[in-house]
Order: C-alpha cells, then structure tokens, then sequence
C-alpha cells in the first residue's frame, strides 16, 4: 500500500513538473530559435514573453474541435491520450536524485524502451483513423522509422546495461557516482553509445533531421492534419514530453544522472537533462530533413551495425578490462 | 532516354502524360498534392498517383492563380500597363517592368538613353540577387521544415532581400510596385549616395554566402537530399522551353544577357553560370554562383554608369498621349532571374492608345512542363525537392 501512495505522490509530482518544464522549454526553444535565426521570439505576453506558452494553450483549447465525417471516431480520439499516456509514463523510472524516483523498477532500462517504442502506436491510430491520405502517409513513415530506431536504441542503452551490470536506471546511476559516467570512460564505447543513443531519440520523438511523419513541407502535418485544439495540443505536449524524457534517460544512462559535486543530485540531474534538450533544438534549429529512405539507410547501414560493434566492445571491456571479470 | 521522350513527343504520344502508362491493376494512390500545400510555392497542383510512397505519374495542374492580366492589358492604356504586371513573377517586379516597357518602345520605335539602360540593368541584377535569396529561402524550407533548420536560412535570406528593398524603396518610393519603368527610361533618377548604399548592402551579401552555402550547397544532408534528385536532361529541357538557371544546371551555356543583349549587357562582359548534372543540386548552385556573379554586374553597373537623361520618350502627362495605330507586332525577351521572359505585343487596339493584343511568355510555365517527365519513379519527399529547385513563380505561370 504504502508503494502504491509513494508511487502516486511522485507520479503526481512529476508529471506537474515535467509539464511545467516543458511549457517553460517551449519558451526557451522559440527564443533560442529566434535568436538563431537573428529576431527576437516571444517578447509581450509577460516578462520577456515568460507566459507567451501559456497563451498558446489558452488559444488552442479555444480552437473548434473538428473531427472528420469519415474518421474512425473512437480511434480518432484515443490516439492524443494515448501519445502522452506513453510519452509521460516512461518518466516513471527516471531517477532525478537518489531519493527522487516513482517507481525503482529492476528492469527500468526494458521499461523505459517499452514506453518509448509505445509511443508509435497513437502516431499510427492518428494517421490511420484520420482516414486523411497524408496523415496516412506520415502513420506510414512513423512506423518504419520507430521500428528501425528501436534497434540502435537498444543496442545503445546495452552499453551502461553491460558496464554497470543491472539493469535499474537508478543501478545504472549509482554505478556511475561510484566509478565514472559510461560517456566518459571507458571512452569507447561510451561516448559512441550516446550518440547513437541521441541520434536515436531523436529518430524515436521526431525531431529535426528526423522528423518525417510530421514532416509539414511534405505531408501538410503529418499524422496531425486532421487535428485541432485540445487533440493537437496534447499531440504537441506528447512530442516534447518525449524528447525531455528521453534526454533525462540519455543523462542517467551516459552522464551520470544525479552524480556531482557541490550541488545536490536532483539540480545535477535537471541541468544535465536540459543541456541535453538543448542540444535537440540546436539541432532541430541548424539542420535540413533526411529523406525516408536515407533515414532507413542510415539506421541499418551505419547506427545498428555501430552499435553492435559498440555492444561487443563493452562486453569486452567487462571481461577482459581493467576492471576484470565480475 | 531523351531521344525516345523527342521523338514521342514530336509523334505526339508521350509516354509520360498518356494515361496507358500506368497499370490500372495496381494498387496505387491518388494524391491530390495542392492547391491548399505549404510546398506548391502558391497554388500550384499536382495528383501523384503514388505506389506506396514512390510516383507512379504525375500530372500537373495550373490556373489557380489566373488573374486575367492579358486581356486586363488590352483594357489599359500603353502607360497604364506598367504596374499591373509587377505582380505576375512577384518575386522579381523590376524584371517584369522592364520586359514589358521594352516591348512597347521597341513597338514605337523608342531610343532609350545610355543612362536609363545602365540603370534598368543594375536594377535586374540587384532584383536577380533579391530573387535568388529568396529562392534559397523557400527552398531549404522545402527540404527542412517551417519548424526546423530552414526556416534559419530562410530568415537570414530574407533579411538579405530587406536590404536590397531598401535600395528600390531609396529609388521608387515602393518596396513591391515600383512603377519605376516607362517607355523610353526610368521614371525616378538614382538619389544622391545611392552608390555608397548599394556598395555596404552587397559587401554584407558578398560575406554571408559563404554562411549561406555552409547550410546549403555543403551541407551533407542538402546535398543527400538534392543530388541526382530530379534529373533533367538539356535536351529534353531545350524541347520543353526551359529556359534561365533550370537550363543551365542542365549544362547548356544560354543566357540571353550574353547572347542577345539588351541594356547595358552588351557593354558589360557577362559570364553565365553553367553547370553539368541537371539534379536539384545543380540548380541550387547554378543560382548561388549567380548571385555572385550579379554582385560583380552591379558594381561594375554602378562603376560605368553615365550621365545623362533617363527617358528618351517626350513626358507622358495624359495616359492616353501614347497612341499606336499600326498593327505592328513585336516580340522582346529578356533573362529574368527565372528565365526568358518574353513580351509580345501587337499594336493598334481599340482604342489605339491600348495594345490589341499582349501575350507574355513566362518561363515558370515552362519550367513546370518538366513535372511529368522528372517525378516518377522519386517519393514525396522528393517531388517537393524537385518543385522547390524549379523555382516556379504561380503568379507568372497562370497570370
């Protein structure tokens, strides 16, 4: 009983939070966006345009709710739920300090990739049941590409997996505070791992270069098209509630999560998962859109056999390393 | 394969818009791509017929955009005409004006002062610098996204344009309808220190194309997106009328500027910007190398520009002064920033201060009958590449 209590405060307590980060993130994307590109962003709803996201949700839960006559109406309006729903519930396993976690799953890394993988299902139900010809498109994409970044994600997070010899987020975490961050040393295949990790999650939230079912200069919006108000809005919030996640896996995983020195662990653990949401819209901001096929391509024919030579080389590491067998 | 497209074209069964070509067995995909598209650059239409994401066939549709401004020109007086068609390549105002004016002084028979064709050319070339920014802008916005890196470029190429509509506005008054041309010369003189404005807006252009192209042209995932991207053989471009940087990337070296001049272009050396390969990345890089070649026109324009008069026709007070009586017809071309861009006019309407009939040849028309033939067998993502790198100006295809 009591695990289910402590569950429910954090699950509660972080998902305001998060959401909370992520409407201030939206801020700070669109100003660092605009900067980038030598205008100025949000500068008149509040404080240098502080409360310009939360205008924007007021505005688009004011928008009509439209469905389309041929949509799969049920299917239509689950598939928003449903991609927050998976984007919200991986945070569960993520460890913001020692303390800070809702749920120290054994198997937290399998988990974490299960919710994330999850996340495919909403985007196709949205394409699919818009019964619109480029949402369908973009459902198309969505699969191909979530099923084919699954692969190098894995093989990825195998890495800290193999080094630190659990499977626990919050295991993985304590390891490194213990030895190192796996980004660091051993160097290979640490750093190499997270980048096909980043690359990845990239790939897994849609972001620039790979976002390719929304893909708006092709497909319109994707598998949002048909969507508007609330609906979109929760489509939206799934989107970056997936890339902030994922960037806290990606800091717990390969930079040591909580572990530092002078401040406490969970202002670490924050600072090192917004550095990390940093350099997404950096990317997003400087780079053009892969292709489908070039993104095919570069999955199987660079990241996943990388991250298996990547794998093999950490299991060698651990038998044969420094540290020597376990 | 471009003889066999000739000569079914010549027999006039073409393999590529016969609707025999495709299977009606197979399971494909209507799309109707357009009019209502962030990429149709406007109103343009496209149905793919798609199997699975790959084009089958293609046909193009236009006419969305029609605005009637041909037969708005008969209704018009000679120099009433002028800023009605600022809005057909609304991209490039200055080149339409110029086009049209010299049509209607070679059907009068007009001498134009040195000074206002040295001014009509430095015009051009600022409005082909203008254009190819532009152009640059809207194109990494097809391959990156309004929400992603080419909305950057596109912001950057377009505080560039900004400049360049200040030194039109220093000129006309206007940043879009300039109404600057007339027959025989210019309407506005250049302004006192226009030459030191023009010198620091192209010295900043001048240091930023390289920033440009680091995100264009050498970027890896431009150039994966654009090479051997929508192929367009010269020959079946020269049988289709491309004309402008769509032909050049095509590797055939014709540029009217060099090759029937008009202006000032037959004092300047001009050296048209060729290149082989005939993809999206080819005319990408034929318009970059462009704009710097009309950089140097400009400054060498601006070096040798003469004193003297700038309108060679009597002052025009009354609209209707301008009469032409004879039925005289005459075709001018000039090289927009898009391609040949003719203007053909019959005198001697009704009333005779008006043309009986103006017909203006866009280049963007032609360039979009190259549709039918590049797409099929690419994707979608791809058929957004092609279109963006044919740089098609809706407002000058359908007029």
């Amino acid at each position: 009983m009591s695990a289910l209590v402590h569950g429910a405060v954090y699950g509660a307590v972080i998902v305001t939070v998060l959401l909370t980060i992520v409407a201030l993130s939206i801020w700070f994307e669109r100003k660092l966006a605009g900067r980038m590109q030598s205008r100025l962003g949000p500068t008149l709803v509040g404080p240098v345009g502080l409360l310009q996201p939360i205008a924007d949700v007021v505005k688009l839960l004011q928008k009509e709710d439209i469905v389309p006559a041929e949509a799969d109406r049920r299917l239509f309006n689950l598939a928003p739920i449903l991609a927050v729903f998976a984007s919200l519930a991986a945070a569960a396993v993520v460890p913001f300090s020692p303390s800070t976690i809702a749920a120290d799953l054994d198997v937290g890394v399998v988990y974490i990739i299960a919710m994330g993988g999850l996340t495919v299902i909403p985007t196709f139900a949205a394409g699919w049941a818009s019964n619109n010809k480029f949402a369908l498109l973009g459902g198309m994409r969505a699969i191909a590409q979530s099923v084919s970044y699954g692969v190098p994600l894995v093989l990825a997070t195998l890495v800290p997996i193999l080094l630190a010899g659990t499977m626990s987020v919050s295991g993985i975490v304590t390891w490194q505070s213990h030895h190192h961050w796996i980004a660091v040393w051993p160097i290979i295949p640490g750093l190499p791992a997270f980048f096909v990790f980043f690359l990845a999650l990239l790939a897994e939230s849609n972001r620039i270069p790979f976002d390719i079912p929304e893909a708006e200069s092709e497909l319109v919006a994707g598998v949002t098209t048909e969507y508007t108000g609330a609906k979109f809005t929760l489509f939206y919030m799934g989107e970056y509630v997936h890339t902030l996640v994922g960037s806290a896996v990606a800091a717990a995983l390969f930079f040591g999560g909580w572990d530092g020195p002078f401040a406490p662990g969970l202002v670490w653990m924050v600072a090192k998962t917004l550095g990390l949401f940093v350099c997404v819209y950096w990317v997003r901001w400087s780079l053009l859109r892969f292709r489908a096929d070039q993104l095919m391509e570069l999955c199987w024919k660079r990241l996943t056999p990388l991250a298996v030579g990547l794998v093999l080389l950490a299991a060698a590491w651990v038998q044969f390393g420094p540290g020597g067998a376990r | 394969m471009s003889v066999q497209i000739q000569s079914a074209i010549r027999a006039g069964v073409d393999p590529h818009l016969s609707p025999a070509s495709v299977d009606p067995e197979a399971d494909l995909m209507l799309l109707h791509f357009g009019p209502q598209h962030p990429s149709t650059h406007g109103v343009f239409r496209m149905d793919l017929l798609l199997d699975g994401e790959v084009i089958v066939k293609a046909t193009p549709y236009v006419g969305y955009l029609h605005r009637s401004v041909e037969k708005l020109c008969e209704k018009l007086t000679y120099t009433q005409v002028t800023p009605i068609v600022d809005k057909n390549d609304y991209v490039s105002p200055m080149t339409n004006e110029q086009a049209l004016n010299m049509g209607f002084e070679k059907l009068l028979g007009v001498e134009v002062p040195r000074r206002a064709r040295w001014m009509r050319t430095i015009f051009a070339e600022l409005q082909r610098i203008a254009s190819h920014l532009l152009w640059l802008g809207t194109f990494t916005l097809d391959l990156g996204g309004a929400l992603g890196g080419g909305t950057t470029l596109f912001m950057h190429a377009f505080r560039e344009r900004e400049g360049i509509l200040d030194l039109f506005e220093a000129v006309t008054g206007a940043r879009f309808h300039y109404n600057t041309h007339t027959i025989g010369g210019n309407r506005h003189d250049i302004p006192a220190g226009w030459d030191v404005q023009v010198k620091a807006t192209l010295a900043t252009i001048e240091a930023r194309i390289p920033e440009y192209e680091a995100m264009s042209v050498d970027n890896s995932i431009f150039i994966a997106r654009t090479r051997g991207v929508g192929v367009l053989d010269g020959a079946l471009a020269l049988e289709l009328g491309i004309t402008g940087p769509n032909l050049r990337a095509s590797g055939v070296d014709h540029d009217l500027r060099r090759d029937a001049p008009y202006g000032a272009y037959d004092e300047l050396v001009v050296r048209p910007c060729v290149a082989s390969g005939g993809d999206c990345l080819a005319r990408a890089k034929v318009r970059v190398a462009e704009m710097r070649e009309s950089i140097r026109l400009v400054r060498e324009g601006l070096a040798g520009l003469p004193e003297g008069p700038i309108c060679g026709y009597k002052p025009v007070r009354q609209p209707t002064q301008v009469k032409v009586t004879t039925a005289g017809q005459v075709y001018v071309a000039i090289e927009t920033p898009r391609g040949e861009l003719g203007t053909f006019v019959i005198g001697g309407g009704d009333p005779p201060t008006t043309p009986h009939r103006l017909k203006i040849r866009p280049p963007s028309l032609h360039a979009l009958s190259a549709i039918p033939y590049i797409l099929p067998g690419h994707n979608v993502s791809d058929a957004v590449a092609i279109l963006g790198s044919l740089d098609p100006i809706m407002g000058e295809v359908d007029r």
